[in-house]
């Protein structure tokens, strides 16, 4: 049987909103175990760092433009720029970079 | 103090930069969304019932792959489990003067961004406010994902290739700043690259799906970390400020 498409996003819709939905209405006390908190402070920077790395290198048409927004992107990041503006040089590094490939 | 209207007014204000970034950001989530194999309107409603980036361009990538139900709903429970903490640190903020049903509506946004404004807005959190901000930058998430998606065809490839790589930019944005300030963290960052470079190069190892080398990754790494460098108080508290950044 084929997978039903709107049956995925049902999924996905029902587990977020169950995560963030909870603990707003049901914790009103702070999480004292420190293992449990540092886990869940843990867990964005390491699941966005293996979500980000390789995949960003074929993400575009040339593995050289990508790992060249990859290191743009790092070294925006690095110097402080918003979110947004690190978002738009690692587009325009490829963009540009691409004309030359 | 600010009266009511006025912090309303305020949330609206600040919420213009979030959904600028969300514009950007979702228009690329549309296009993965298509090439998925999604139609228009399901792309529409996935943002409209998700407001989330990695986690719905995770989804979207095992969907466009087939897999099974139970793969997308544990990617998304690992991907999104942050927001646990985000919802128990917002939740400690909010005294009573928030419904249950007003905490029921500003749970489902409960993103990266507006978790940060909502949670440096002040000592107690204030309704109003975190509305204003949804306001604004909650329906640009849609709009965003809907014009990715409608733009699919018409969009040269030369640009969508660069638009491709918004979304690890914006990743990176999340993840180095703090590293700047917390060694155990760069550390981590490094460490979860190489191991997922790894499992996409080693036989048997890449045979994973990415999905699960994902769900693998992030258990194993960062349990590692929290019984090898548990987190005290005093770094709690600097990683609510680092998350307003």
């Amino acid at each position: 049987m084929k997978p039903n498409v709107y049956v995925y996003i049902l999924i996905m819709a029902v587990v977020t909103y169950l995560i963030r939905m909870l603990p707003m209405v049901l914790v009103r006390k702070e999480i004292q175990n420190t293992t449990i908190k540092s886990f869940l402070y843990y867990v964005p920077y390491v699941t966005l760092s293996v979500m980000t790395f390789p995949a960003i290198l074929s993400a575009t048409n040339s593995v050289i433009s990508a790992a060249a927004g990859f290191v743009v992107a790092i070294a925006a990041a690095i110097k402080g720029f918003s979110l947004f503006k690190i978002a738009i040089f690692a587009c325009v590094t490829v963009f540009i970079l691409e004309m030359f490939i | 103090m600010l009266k009511g209207e006025n912090k309303f007014y305020k949330g609206m204000h600040d919420g213009m930069a979030v959904a600028l970034g969300y514009l950007a950001v979702s228009f690329t989530l549309g296009i993965a969304a298509r090439k998925a194999g999604l139609t228009l309107f399901q792309a529409m409603l996935a943002s409209a019932l998700n407001n989330t980036s990695a986690g719905e361009f995770a989804a979207f990538t095992l969907i466009g792959a087939g897999v099974s139900y139970l793969e997308v709903a544990v990617t998304t429970l690992i991907l999104n489990m942050r927001y646990v903490l985000m919802s128990c640190a917002l939740s400690q903020k909010a005294d009573n003067s928030i419904s249950t049903p007003q905490r029921l509506f500003m749970s489902h946004y409960i993103t990266d961004e507006i978790f940060g404004l909502s949670i440096m807005s002040g000592d107690k959190l204030d309704f109003k406010y975190v509305f204003g901000i949804i306001a604004v930058s909650g329906p640009a998430w849609t709009l965003g994902t809907v014009l990715g998606a409608l733009s699919g065809g018409i969009m040269p490839v030369s640009v969508l290739s660069a638009m491709n790589v918004a979304l690890y930019g914006m990743f990176i944005a999340v993840i180095i700043p703090p590293a700047k300030k917390d060694k155990t963290i760069a550390l981590l960052i490094v460490v979860s690259m190489v191991s997922s470079l790894l499992f996409s190069i080693l036989p048997g190892l890449k045979n994973i799906s990415s999905g699960m080398t994902i769900i693998i990754l992030t258990v194993v790494i960062s349990l590692a970390a929290a019984i090898l460098f548990p987190v005290e108080d005093k770094k709690k508290k600097k990683e609510v400020v680092s998350c307003e950044a």
